[in-house]
């Protein structure tokens, strides 16, 4: 202890201040910023440049995880200049020449989210601060998007946010690094709501069961505030756990609410559960209110769809986008997908396939790799050619707003992939919304 | 009161399951003495068998849809039904039974060769190199099974003149209203006949006998010239047979993936827990409770006076049980 206080004593008024400076800066910023602190994090130095792909490897949605790495993979071939070249053949305008960007050829590596918001972020962090990983993207989970787009804002780190549906993402979370190109809740609720209409009427009673975090919040607000608009009572909105497994305790006290549609707000592998189980107590096969009684899946991909099997024929929902699609670029990137691995790509690779060319376009359009100078670029960037026909990155909040599509169970598939059948392509101007009304602040660029 | 029985029916049904494992885990526990965390696996390999099942009767002949050339796409017809017509449609629609009878030799050898190949080796270890080998080889067996099935769930259904809800109510003067599924009945049936085939088994077989006799004394056993170590080998089998069979009628309920097993193994370790370790009846009994509790739990009723309690019944209970009974509701001191 008195060793102690003659150190201190030793020490000069100037070097004290220097040291406590020097201590707190260290003590309050991650090495990144320090390493950084006059340029951007990660700049590239030699020839390539690297992007962070962070996917579920595992866990339920491994397979989607699979799907979304296969599709990071041919975008960075295509901007590299191998391959057919894809959707760079028709997105316009694109700056894009196929030899990489602002002269660097493209890198990746990977990280493992397992579907959980610490791995992700875990993850993402190595792959920043080991890997000099310049952009991160990737997700297939809302919070788990919204965990990694916050540490990628700390880090000054883009995201571009890979499959997730909450408003929350580009709404009271969203942030000035992070983009999404997948579409939401809301933009779900706005499509489906008229077609929900237009098939079933305006009097209907519906119960809605909902996975208890912040999508299913998201989702179950949106299909209310449509519905309702129609003229559709609420009955009930239940939440389940997620994972519940077994969902005949939720399902039971539908049978006789007096409710003729049941709303499943679940994704993945609940939904599967949920559906199979809803079907088995004979939802499907009642009548209500003299009614036939409905099932809605406001969020629908093909591999769910796998997973359901017959459950899912006929049942609406709605999704972002699909492989039978047959604008120019989803052909092209359907048929680049279909040679190099043998089927379709899913909406969630579809989504992480055109956020890579769009962050790489964006960069050689701002000729920079900083994120202030990308973040500016995409801002407000007017697309096409990239499926769901003229698109906009909206500058206020960073949500792409493009045509939604409403789909439905095929009664008579074709093929063992043609799982949905598209009842309507809902246009752009249907969906959009004013960026204050899911509020949250963008936050600024550390230039 | 409509609600009161189906939850009822839901919880049984749900116990049912969680029984069926827990037995299997309590007899392995009871004879052997191993923690074995691999159950759950067993119990998802079960369920495989069916899918398995499923894919062989439906193995088809391809066409290939033309209007697609991106991809090989193909409308597939399987071959059971191209040479036998409905009397084939009707042979896959039966995937789920058949399987049963595939699943139980399938079973007993997987479960032969685990105790053989692994488990015996740790017989005399401590409890946590035990938790540990069986933990990893739980987490290679799901890793196979992901690596093989992929990690979507696998759409098993239930053969169609079962696939509906059964009109309960009309059947005992309650009204129309009340309805369960066939096969969640045809589960429950068959889990209380299980468990009762194997409390008979062990009660009124010369090989129960020295069973339950190890169980108590497996020294003297010994001393009396019985082969315990061989009696318990089989109960090992017995117990990967139980849990199997749990697995493969579950899939019509659940559609199979590679992670179910784990789901269950949790909730079945507070079962064997609750009802006391190395106690079958105390395993059963508490499998249906819980059920029961977990499904009363879920009421909306229930849930607005305290939310949230459907995720935390089963652990309350447990933490009771346990204050108020150390050695859980049948253990024995």
């Amino acid at each position: 202890m008195t060793d102690d206080i003659k150190k201190f004593s030793t020490l000069s008024r100037r070097g004290f201040l220097k040291a406590s400076v020097a201590g707190a800066v260290a003590a309050s910023a991650p090495m990144v910023f320090v390493s950084n602190a006059h340029a951007y994090v990660n700049a590239p130095k030699g020839k390539t440049v690297t992007l962070g792909f962070n996917v579920p490897q595992t866990g339920a949605y491994a397979d989607e995880g699979a799907d979304e790495l296969r599709a990071y993979k041919l975008a960075v071939k295509h901007i590299n200049g191998e391959g057919d070249g894809g959707m760079m053949n028709t997105m316009k305008p694109l700056s894009l020449k196929g030899n990489g960007v602002n002269g660097k050829k493209v890198a990746y590596v990977t990280g493992d989210t397992q579907t959980k918001s610490d791995a992700a972020r875990s993850s993402a962090k190595r792959m920043i601060e080991k890997d000099g990983a310049l952009m991160i993207t990737g997700g297939s989970s809302s919070g788990v998007a919204i965990a990694v787009q916050s540490l990628c804002q700390e880090a000054g780190v883009i995201f571009m946010a890979g499959l997730t549906h909450s408003n929350d993402t580009t709404g009271k979370d969203k942030r000035k690094y992070g983009f999404r190109h997948f579409f939401n809740t809301e933009m779900s609720g706005a499509s489906l709501g008229p077609v929900l209409e237009k098939e079933f009427g305006k009097d209907r009673t519906a119960y809605h069961l909902t996975a208890d975090y912040t999508w299913g919040w998201s989702q179950e607000g949106s299909i209310k505030k449509y519905t309702e608009k129609l003229g559709w009572k609420t009955k009930a909105a239940v939440r389940t756990p997620l994972g519940a497994g077994d969902f005949s305790q939720y399902i039971t006290p539908v049978l006789n609410s007096g409710a003729d549609v049941l709303v499943l707000n679940h994704y993945g592998k609940d939904m599967v559960n949920s559906l199979t189980q809803a079907v088995q107590f004979g939802l499907r096969d009642k009548q209500v209110n003299g009614k036939d009684f409905q099932i809605v899946v406001p969020l629908f991909s093909r591999l769910m769809a796998q997973g359901a099997g017959e459950n899912i024929k006929g049942i609406f929902g709605s999704t972002n986008w699909n492989w039978s699609l047959k604008d120019a670029g989803s052909q092209a990137f359907v048929k680049s997908f279909g040679a190099e691995y043998g089927f379709p790509p899913s909406q969630a690779a579809h989504t992480c396939y055109v956020q890579t060319l769009l962050y790489a376009d964006a960069c050689q359009r701002a000729g920079t790799f900083n994120p202030c100078g990308v973040i500016e670029a995409l801002e407000g960037h007017k697309f096409d050619g990239a499926g769901n026909g003229p698109t906009e990155y909206r500058a206020d909040d960073h949500q792409c707003f493009k045509d939604v599509l409403v789909v439905r169970g095929n009664q008579n598939p074709s093929s063992q992939f043609d799982l949905l059948e598209v009842v309507q392509q809902v246009p752009r101007k249907q969906v959009e919304y004013p960026a204050s009304m899911l509020g949250g602040e963008l936050g600024s660029c550390k230039a | 009161m409509d609600s009161i029985l189906i939850q009822i029916l839901n919880g049984l049904d749900k116990g049912g399951a969680y029984a069926l494992i827990a037995l299997g885990l309590t007899l392995v526990f009871g004879t052997l003495g191993v923690v074995n965390f691999a159950h759950g696996a067993l119990f998802m390999l079960g369920a495989f068998v069916s899918v398995t099942v499923q894919k062989i009767l439906t193995i088809s002949k391809k066409v290939k849809d033309e209007s697609i050339t991106f991809f090989d796409a193909y409308k597939e017809t399987p071959y059971l039904e191209i040479w036998w017509g409905d009397t084939g449609t009707m042979i896959i629609d039966y995937a789920v039974p058949i399987s049963i009878l595939v699943a139980i030799p399938v079973m007993l050898l997987i479960g032969l060769i685990m105790e053989r190949g692994l488990i015996q080796h740790f017989y005399k270890r401590d409890d946590a190199d035990q938790i540990l080998v069986t933990f990893g080889l739980a987490i290679i067996i799901q890793e196979i099974i992901k690596a093989n099935y992929g990690a979507n769930p696998i759409p098993t259904p239930a053969p169609e003149i079962v696939a509906g809800s059964a009109s309960i109510g009309a059947a005992i003067g309650l009204g129309e209203s009340l309805v369960y599924p066939w096969w969640r009945l045809i589960y429950l049936f068959f889990s209380v006949t299980i468990i009762g085939a194997v409390f008979a088994f062990l009660k009124y077989t010369t090989f129960g006998m020295v069973v339950r006799a190890g169980m108590h004394d497996r020294e003297t056993v010994g001393l009396l010239g019985i082969n315990v170590e061989r009696a318990f080998t089989i109960v090992f089998g017995i117990a990967a047979v139980v849990a199997g069979l749990a697995g493969t009628m579950y899939t019509p309920i659940l559609p199979p993936d590679y992670h179910m097993g784990m789901d269950f193994l949790v909730l079945s370790f507070v079962v064997v827990v609750v009802g006391g370790m190395g106690s079958l009846g105390g395993a059963v009994a508490a499998g249906f409770l819980l059920g029961i509790l977990q499904s009363f739990a879920s009421m909306n009723e229930v849930k607005s006076i305290i939310p949230g309690i459907d995720q935390i019944i089963i652990y309350l209970v447990a933490v009771v049980i346990l204050l108020v009974r150390p050695r859980g509701l049948m253990g024995k001191d």
